[in-house]
């Protein structure tokens, strides 16, 4: 499953980042890293509760 | 996942997430969601935001409505009960109340939220709003369009906001806050002080510890004076000094009303089937050990979510535990804060330089860190909220702080 970001919505509150920390980072520009592209083994319920929380709906999930 | 009808009461963002989470967890059954408002269920952060900016389509496409009415009442199969507020529960014959039509309910969530607190003797002036509904918003966002003389009663957040907005706009802009500092509840006294840099570096007249007195005006207001004996003259005034919980059509239900829907840990109400989610809610936070009532996006998300999930399966039900999370925007500034504002101590771990660099302040309660403020540190903040929901020592965090300033 790979994560996909929406740019465009992201403005880098960083709830995802808390929710699911070895997935996303925000940096000091307030750039989203994605530190994995795909969901990492054992990480499906992090990963959705992050796009569940995203205040801007810029997260999902394809494939 | 058993049938039965599920009724939500509430048509804001925790009873949406409630209607959304009840089909996902693979509810079968019939769901109705009563709200008080006319319009779809619709976001709020970004009314005092985005939506005041100068240029925002006024024909409502920037209208921050959450799923169209076919996602609803087509892909979900909810019914929509709108424009109508509820106007009681009945727990013996397990019944909404709403307009002239009682609706059955097996299961129940009630997200009725909060309303914004107003300003006494201000009814019938126009010029006077509060800022909580796209209502609020759309006449705000006129007025400013219209260039008024703005005059904020409140620095919170929202009355922040919009002095951010209107600053945005080149436009004179008062707020008066009655306690020493904004944010005194948000965020303490200390911060609330630096967040108080912001405006004034911006150019807001920031005033504070005085009060409204008076609002005066023939039919639409003209003037606003304060305790200090001063007026300043306004075509607007945005009252923002807080919501009280909607729980009036409550009274006399059986729930206990407290400052919210008092609940456990589980935002279970005591009544049968009857569970809470969002502003409304005063539950037991098991992260803290103690009762909480929060007015953020984040938990009204959650609950919405955890409070349907209990409804279904009341034998499976599990507690609800939150580091609490907000932000807020002000001029170019972020203002982020997790955890709990009161505190022992506040420490600073990074100064506040004016431009881009943050600012980072740490809560302590006895010996564990409980809260963190940053300007414009959105790459720590949320490290910290890591910290708190494990625990994590006053020590541990001043360490972790320490390294973060060096990298």
């Amino acid at each position: 499953m790979e994560i996909i970001v929406d740019r465009a919505r992201c403005t880098a509150l960083g709830i995802c980042e808390s929710l699911a920390p070895e997935v996303f980072e925000v940096d000091d520009q307030g750039d989203l890293l994605l530190k994995s592209n795909t969901v990492p083994e054992g990480q499906q319920g992090e990963v959705e509760a992050a796009i569940a929380g995203c205040p801007t709906e810029a997260l999902r999930l394809r494939g | 996942m058993h049938g039965g009808r599920l009724v939500v009461v509430g048509a804001s963002l925790a009873g949406l997430r409630a209607a959304e989470t009840a089909r996902k967890a693979g509810f079968g059954g019939a769901i109705t969601l009563v709200g008080a408002e006319e319009h779809l269920p619709y976001d709020r952060p970004p009314l005092s935001k985005a939506f005041l900016d100068r240029g925002a389509d006024s024909a409502g496409a920037c209208v921050p409505t959450f799923r169209p009415v076919e996602t609803l009442r087509d892909e979900l199969g909810v019914e929509l009960v709108l424009g109508n507020p509820a106007l009681a529960l009945h727990p013996a014959r397990k019944a909404v109340q709403v307009f002239d039509r009682e609706i059955r309910y097996d299961h129940a969530v009630i997200a009725t939220g909060a309303t914004a607190r107003r300003l006494p003797a201000t009814e019938g002036l126009r010029g006077v709003h509060t800022l909580r509904t796209l209502d609020d918003a759309v006449a705000v966002r006129a007025a400013l369009d219209a260039g008024a003389r703005t005059v904020v009663v409140g620095a919170g957040f929202i009355g922040s906001e919009v002095a951010s907005g209107a600053r945005k706009r080149g436009l004179e802009i008062t707020v008066v806050e009655a306690l020493p500092t904004p944010l005194v509840r948000a965020v303490g006294q200390a911060m609330g002080e630096v967040c108080a840099s912001l405006h004034r570096r911006n150019g807001t007249d920031l005033r504070c510890g005085v009060s409204v007195t008076e609002i005066q005006g023939d039919g639409r207001v003209e003037r606003v004076v304060l305790s200090d004996g001063s007026t300043v003259e306004a075509d607007l005034v945005v009252v923002g000094v807080g919501t009280e919980p909607a729980t009036g059509w409550l009274e006399g239900s059986g729930l206990t009303l407290d400052n919210g829907i008092v609940c456990d840990e589980t935002l279970f109400t005591g009544v049968e089937g009857v569970y809470a989610a969002g502003d409304v809610v005063r539950w037991r936070n098991p992260a803290f050990g103690r009762q909480m009532r929060l007015e953020h996006w984040t938990s009204a998300a959650e609950q919405g979510a955890a409070a349907v999930r209990n409804a279904l399966e009341p034998a499976a039900a599990r507690p609800y535990s939150t580091v609490p999370y907000f932000w807020s925007d002000w001029y170019d500034s972020r203002i982020q804060f997790v955890g709990l504002p009161q505190a022992d101590e506040v420490r600073v771990v990074e100064e506040h330089v004016p431009g881009r660099h943050r600012c980072v302040a740490l809560y302590r309660e006895g010996d564990r860190l409980t809260g963190a403020l940053t300007i414009d540190g959105q790459s720590v903040i949320m490290k910290y909220r890591g910290l708190i929901m494990k625990n994590a020592g006053w020590d541990e965090a001043l360490a972790f702080a320490e390294q973060r300033r060096a990298a």
